[in-house]
């Protein structure tokens, strides 16, 4: 049962490198809805800050905890420049599907 | 380092972030017919920004703020040219937006974060301030290219800029704590001594982290493979923000590649120097390849631009300091190239009518024979032909690959830069030897087209002359570690 002992930095990499592959899948696959997109950036940038904090845990050094504060500040813009975005699209669009998005080609 | 020295190593971009918060709520008291005082308050801004870059100009590098931003002559150059570029974006692009109700501070306030993002980029010594100068000059361009807001394409591009954007700043942020976790340290001197130092495990560590920061870096580049955005945002976006996009932050990115590649990761230099051939062997020839096919100019431009980055990356990868010259002074000289075709394309834009397909160019010459030279000029030195700068650029990054031992490479980047030629020379047969299609007045300032004739020329002049800015490349990169 070593693998149920208590967690070490093995486990947490693990998990994030399992909710990064997901956002990734979930902005690749994804073909419906452009705010599960949003979503998807959202549990990527979580997941780095997993990464960091098993990090700087490990290493005893602050930096990386630094960083993650940081890193939750931008998104927390970056999730609102996305949804103003989509709010300009959806009134210029008409609609938030992924498959709409197809006047730019070539 | 005391309190003041760290001001005074990063006034430049103390003065640009104060300037830009005193324009955003001056504006507030103007009303909309003298909206021009903004405008030229953010052109002071430039100026007065650019002489403290200039007045910042060190025998030393000096690092300030506990070592995360560093300020040497590599710094110094890229910044100066990177404020030129901002600057003739307004003034090219001041027409463009009074006709499309775009003369707004937002506007002008937005460009100025854009480029406080660039600076802080090209002057960072830490990960986290290339993430945060990385994210600020992004976030502000994503909301720039949706600034037109009665259309669907620039709704569009944004929101397909905002995606890969964003999906690239999270590998690189992934590859960031890979190498963080490799190497327990985010200041890129530190990370650059243990990446020599460390042990088979966290080598391995170090280069999962580096696919991650690679593709990150290519994403920003705007390269093959990662080159999906790059036709898009440049066709949808408003023409100056499409100049905008296309000249700084290649800069900004060339130099946040050189700060991680070669700054804080030697200890891998085969590692990301293999990833760095492939991307620039896709990028030139996928980016020539696609152009030909492409009937609207911004989007032949867009690939001419995956293909140059491709040309750039020839030289960096090359890992040693004469590639690193010759890449920057590609980047220099593409960035003055790129201002000076959109510049074009903006300049014979008017009201309703954006002059961004092939056809709008026929017959240029008859209507206008100073600016179809201009534009002659500018396809000249995108192809790569002497006398022009791009023929400079193009024939250092060959050598400096030939010397490194990259023949094949080499071989590579000439075949598709004849491939190349074909699309550039086919605007200039359309400028002269076709008949014209429309009749339209170019209503394009004054002073946008002294700029313009100047730019135009200059690209003739570095190309005859070129040792003045071969030499400041070169000089650059002195100060620097690598």
């Amino acid at each position: 049962m070593a693998f149920l002992s208590a967690p070490t930095l093995a486990h947490y990499l693990v998990l994030g490198a399992i909710l990064f592959a997901i956002s990734v899948a979930g902005i690749f696959l994804n073909r419906k809805n452009v705010i599960m997109i949003l979503m998807a950036i959202e549990l990527m940038l979580l997941a780095v800050n997993l990464n960091f904090i098993a990090f700087a845990h490990y290493l005893g050094d602050m930096a990386g905890q630094v960083f993650v504060f940081f890193i939750l500040t931008v998104a927390a813009a970056e999730s609102a420049i996305g949804l103003a975005i989509l709010v300009l699209l959806f009134r210029n669009v008409g609609s938030i599907n992924v498959e709409d998005l197809d006047e730019l080609k070539g | 380092m005391n309190f003041h020295a760290d001001v005074a190593t990063a006034l430049p971009e103390i003065i640009l972030l104060a300037a830009a918060c005193f324009i955003l709520v001056v504006d507030l008291f103007i009303d909309e017919s003298r909206r021009h005082v903004s405008y030229w308050l953010t052109q002071l801004t430039l100026v007065v920004t650019a002489c403290a870059v200039l007045g910042g100009v060190r025998e030393e590098p000096v690092t300030a703020f506990h070592g995360m931003i560093i300020d040497d002559n590599m710094a110094d150059l890229l910044k100066l040219v990177a404020i030129v570029a901002v600057a003739l974006m307004l003034v090219y692009g001041r027409q463009y937006f009074v006709a499309r109700g775009l003369f707004k501070a937002e506007t002008f306030v937005l460009t100025l974060f854009a480029l406080l993002g660039m600076m802080v980029m090209i002057g960072s010594a830490s990960f986290l301030t290339l993430y945060l100068g990385l994210e600020l000059q992004s976030l502000s361009l994503y909301a720039m290219v949706a600034m037109w807001r009665d259309r669907p394409q620039p709704a569009e591009a944004a929101m397909k800029y905002f995606v890969l954007g964003a999906l690239a700043s999270g590998m690189l942020l992934y590859g960031m704590s890979m190498i963080y976790g490799a190497t327990g340290s985010l200041m890129l001197d530190r990370v650059a001594e243990a990446s020599l130092t460390v042990g088979p495990q966290a080598r391995l560590l170090l280069v999962f982290g580096l696919v991650f920061v690679v593709s990150g870096i290519g994403f920003k580049l705007g390269v093959a493979p990662y080159h999906m955005w790059v036709p898009d945002v440049y066709e949808g976006a408003p023409t100056p923000i499409t100049l905008l996009i296309g000249t700084a932050p290649k800069l900004a990115a060339f130099a946040f590649a050189l700060r991680i590649l070669p700054g804080s990761l030697k200890g891998v230099e085969l590692d990301w120097q293999s990833m760095l051939v492939v991307l620039s062997v896709l990028s030139m020839v996928l980016g020539n390849v696609i152009a030909i096919a492409q009937t609207n100019i911004k989007r032949m431009l867009a690939y001419s631009t995956i293909a140059n980055m491709g040309y750039m990356l020839m030289g960096f990868l090359t890992a040693e300091r004469g590639g690193y010259s010759a890449a920057m002074f590609y980047a220099i000289s593409y960035v003055l190239t790129s201002v000076a075709s959109f510049g074009v394309v903006l300049l014979l834009s008017r009201r309703g009518f954006e002059c961004d397909t092939l056809d709008d160019f026929k017959g240029l010459n008859q209507r206008s024979p100073w600016w179809a030279f201009i534009m002659l000029v500018v396809m000249f030195s995108l192809a790569g032909l002497p006398p022009t700068i791009g023929f400079i650029a193009k024939f250092s990054v060959i050598e400096a690959a030939v010397n490194q031992g990259f023949i094949w490479l080499a071989v590579v980047s000439v075949v598709t830069s004849l491939v190349g030629a074909f699309y550039y020379l086919r605007v200039v047969k359309l400028m002269y030897f076709d008949a014209p299609v429309g009749e339209g007045p170019i209503e394009a300032r004054g002073d946008a087209r002294v700029l313009l004739s100047v730019n135009g020329l200059l690209l003739l002049l570095l190309g005859v002359f070129p040792q003045p800015l071969v030499g400041l490349c070169a000089i650059a990169l002195t100060q620097s570690h690598f």
